[in-house]
């Protein structure tokens, strides 16, 4: 069977990026933050962690007022949403583009789209919500007179694509993509497809996750995914160290802003790099479980390469999955190997989760922020608190201390809940096409 | 050049399991809105829904997988393998060669309600092991594709009530990348105390107790509209690749799609439907056809006045100018709205009309607003159908429209 890519000429390149991570403020604050190596994780203040079996996470110090938003959208709208508004902002502003109500001399809104990634949607609202509307917990026939009026928003994550669409004035396609802890990457695929397939010339393509709250912590808890690591928070994350012992929770949100590579020529934007290759493949082995061969990873970092025409050996830094669980760690050291093949041996791999945390659905597309950063910076962010080798992991993992090096061409990649691997291909601007 | 066809359906939906039950259903005129069972509904305002009743899980799931999953998933699971056989088809030789990509909505919200009860009364170790998998979005594809050995580019797409046209969208998408055979669509659980009181904060559930008065698009009478449960998963294959394998029979293709966005309001759509006419309109010239060319539209009919009135004069601004009015019907009125399962569901509708040559009338329509141009339809009859245009709707503003005709070589007209 075919497994070309590229239906179209069109090519797609990343115009704008906006970020909400732990630790930091906005896309500058962030790249100041992993490049220096610095973590974020810390014990949970959003809640009383004391009965969870983890107790670290690495919160956002968000406030959606102070970051621009009105306080009815705030209101309105899940943490999840807040955040992916404020990353979009950010990368709307960045691209230059005049996007939003009264922009006269913007691109055309019935040619934008919106796709935005989410694992979990608004569990954090719809948790909070139900606390009030069962008395916590005492009442199957839940009471509506305690019900916010915004509940269906809540209960359905799509609410966060509208609001990106009205925010812009977006008349294109929008969706939000739920494809469990691969949505970030998946989301920037699918838009670069809606624009190399001739629907879109930009799209706002990022993902966002709020899944620190106590569902989402028990329901870790209990399958051990989580790390245990509670005396030592700002080091509990431990991606390819051999004393790994789970990932940290996360939370966050990127948003870019792709456009078609003539879009942006025409109006001389800056360029941070291209989407050259996106691919998608599931194990349908496990919904948790990785076998440690990698294959099916492996397949879809093939693809992805193929797709862009890319050989192995062209490929400078692989930004990892690196949740810091056993199993993953080792399924993807061994899908590199496989799929780049001799240069795996020579690859930078990193894992920004060592600082930042698993974000679930919106990681995937804050670790391509990171990557399309590197990619336009020449430098490539560490892999932090890595002291102990695995024999089983193996590569070069950039420990603790960010490196200077010229990048044309980066992978990122992902795993997710469902059996879902994710492979995307960022090439720099003036890597000369074959 | 045709990119995709419908191959094979597999229904789960309050008219019935399976793809004859359902059809049978619509033309006998059997509406599948009732009182709702399981629970007592009484103090959210709402007292009737589309259940699907005649499900029996453990016929089509196998236990071990039942207590992992939630309700949403297990009929899911069920459609989707009566879709393959349906389509005669069985996992080919490259695990590659087939994927998932389906539509979410609520995703697992009876299973997720009770641990989340559990949590609050009792502790986090009342939580079990797989509220993880079972509750997110993705837990339909994902125990789909483990189940069936699927390991093409799966998906998971949401846009209320748009995704299950959407999902169909998306799979194009996959086909023209070089993945032969997809199964698309949704369902959908959401009849369940909290998912229900979230979906009754939206304020455009109907609150009347008798099922005649309850949802009743383009009536004079429309107060608002019914929630249900099901929705189906098709499969759709490039045309090609279904010659190759043998395919017996194909329902029809997929000819045009299109998707635009109202980005007016956070939740009313925009008081002028241009963005609902221009999804229609993409979808026609995506399809290479005119408006005088479609035979019947299946239209959202959201039974709410004013989204019912957008509705009518996206219809008019696309098919005002043809000499004959266009057939319009609602068949979602049989079934109440069924969020990502809803809009796959009209497309199994679609094809089936087009196979039988019957359209089916729209749910206690007895007196229809004024829609000049369109000729709203009341009851089933017979009527030649070779092209559908099947329209969905997502709240917030999502529009989404899909073009469905009869394969050429089979065309009258």
């Amino acid at each position: 069977m075919s497994t070309t890519g590229r239906t179209t000429g069109r090519r797609v390149v990343i115009t704008g990026i906006g970020v909400v991570a732990p630790g930091s403020m906005g896309r500058e604050g962030f790249w100041e933050m992993i490049t220096a190596g610095r973590t974020a994780t810390r014990r949970i203040t959003f809640f009383d962690p004391g009965r969870f079996r983890s107790q670290v996470a690495a919160e956002v110090d968000f406030d959606g007022r102070r970051q621009g938003l009105t306080a009815h959208e705030v209101f309105r709208n899940d943490r999840f949403v807040q955040m992916a508004m404020v990353a979009a902002d950010e990368a709307v502003a960045d691209s230059g583009l005049a996007l939003g109500s009264g922009a006269l001399e913007g691109p055309d809104p019935d040619r934008v789209g919106v796709v935005l990634g989410s694992a979990v949607g608004a569990t954090m609202r719809l948790e909070n919500e139900y606390v009030a509307v069962s008395d916590a917990g005492t009442h199957w026939l839940v009471d509506p007179q305690y019900a916010s009026q915004f509940l269906h928003h809540a209960l359905v994550p799509s609410c966060g694509a509208t609001e990106l669409a009205v925010r812009f004035g977006a008349h294109g396609p929008a969706t939000v993509v739920s494809t469990g802890c691969t949505s970030g990457i998946d989301a920037v695929g699918y838009g670069s497809q809606l624009i190399e397939d001739g629907d879109a010339d930009v799209v706002l393509a990022g993902a966002s996750d709020a899944p620190i709250s106590p569902i989402s912590m028990a329901c870790f808890d209990t399958i051990r995914a989580t790390t245990g690591n509670n005396d030592d928070p700002a080091h509990a994350a431990r991606p390819f160290d051999a004393r790994r012992d789970g990932f940290v929770m996360g939370e966050g949100s990127a948003v870019l802003v792709l456009e078609e590579l003539e879009h942006a020529r025409r109006r001389g934007a800056d360029v941070y790099c291209e989407v050259s290759g996106y691919a998608n493949r599931c194990n349908a082995h496990h919904m948790t479980g990785l076998r440690p061969d990698g294959v099916e990873m492996a397949e879809a970092i093939r693809l992805a390469l193929d797709q862009g025409r890319i050989d192995a050996d062209e490929v400078g830094y692989v930004n990892a999955h690196g949740s810091g669980t056993k199993q993953n760690d080792r399924h993807e050291t061994a899908a590199v190997k496989l799929s780049l093949g001799p240069t795996a041996q020579r690859v930078s791999m990193s894992s920004i989760k060592s600082m930042i945390g698993h974000s679930l659905g919106a990681i995937g597309s804050i670790e391509i922020a990171a990557t399309a950063l590197a990619v336009q910076r020449g430098v490539v962010p560490p892999t932090a608190n890595y002291a102990v080798p695995d024999p089983e992991c193996d590569l070069d993992y950039v420990p603790n201390t960010a490196r200077e090096q010229k990048v044309d061409v980066a992978l990122s990649v992902g795993s997710g809940f469902g059996g879902f691997q994710s492979a995307i291909v960022l090439a720099h601007p003036t890597r000369r096409t074959p | 050049m045709t990119e995709l066809v419908v191959t094979g359906i597999g229904v789960v939906a309050p008219t019935g399991v399976g793809v004859e039950a359902h059809w049978s259903s619509l033309v006998r005129g059997e509406p599948a809105i009732r009182p709702i069972v399981g629970f007592d509904p009484a103090q959210y305002g709402v007292s009737l829904a589309g259940q699907v009743t005649g499900f029996v899980p453990t016929d089509h799931v196998d236990p071990r997988l039942m207590v992992q999953t939630d309700r949403w998933t297990w009929m899911s699971l069920a459609a989707a393998t009566l879709a393959a056989q349906d389509a005669g088809y069985s996992a080919p030789e490259d695990a590659y060669a087939t994927s998932v990509f389906l539509a979410a909505g609520s995703g697992g919200n009876e299973f997720s309600q009770h641990e989340i009860q559990g949590l609050w009364a009792k502790g986090p170790k009342s939580v079990g092991a797989y509220q993880s998998i079972a509750w997110f979005y993705a837990a339909s594809t994902g125990q789909i594709s483990i189940r069936d050995g699927y390991k093409g580019p799966s998906g998971v797409v949401v846009s209320e009530g748009a995704g299950g046209l959407d999902s169909i969208g998306w799979a194009r998408r996959v086909v023209r990348r070089g993945t032969p055979a997809v199964l698309v669509g949704g369902t959908e659980a959401g009849v369940t105390p909290y998912a229900l009181l979230c979906q009754a904060t939206s304020g455009r559930l109907s609150t009347a107790t008798a099922p005649e008065d309850a949802y009743k698009p383009f009536d004079r009478r429309a107060s608002g509209h019914v929630v249900g449960e099901g929705g189906a998963i098709l499969l759709v294959e490039e045309p090609g690749a279904a010659r190759a394998r043998g395919v017996e029979r194909v329902w029809g293709e997929v000819a045009g799609h299109g998707a635009t966005h109202d980005a007016h309001h956070h939740a009313d759509a925009a008081p002028d439907a241009r963005q609902y006419a221009r999804a229609i309109q993409l979808s026609l010239a995506d399809a290479g056809i005119t408006p005088e060319e479609v035979d019947l539209v299946l239209a959202d009919g959201a039974g709410v006045p004013e989204l019912d009135a957008l509705e009518l004069e996206a219809l008019q601004r696309v098919f005002g100018g043809r000499a004959d009015p266009v057939p319009v019907t609602a068949p979602s009125s049989w079934t109440g709205r069924l969020m990502a399962g809803g809009s796959a569901l009209n497309v199994a509708t679609g094809l089936l009309a087009m196979r039988d040559g019957i359209v089916p009338g729209t749910a206690y329509l007895d007196d229809p607003v004024d829609a000049p141009g369109l000729d709203l339809v009341q009851h089933s009859r017979a009527q030649q159908v070779e092209t559908v245009v099947v329209l969905a709707r997502g709240f917030g503003g999502f529009n989404s429209s899909l073009v469905l005709r009869r394969p050429a070589e089979e065309r009258t007209s």
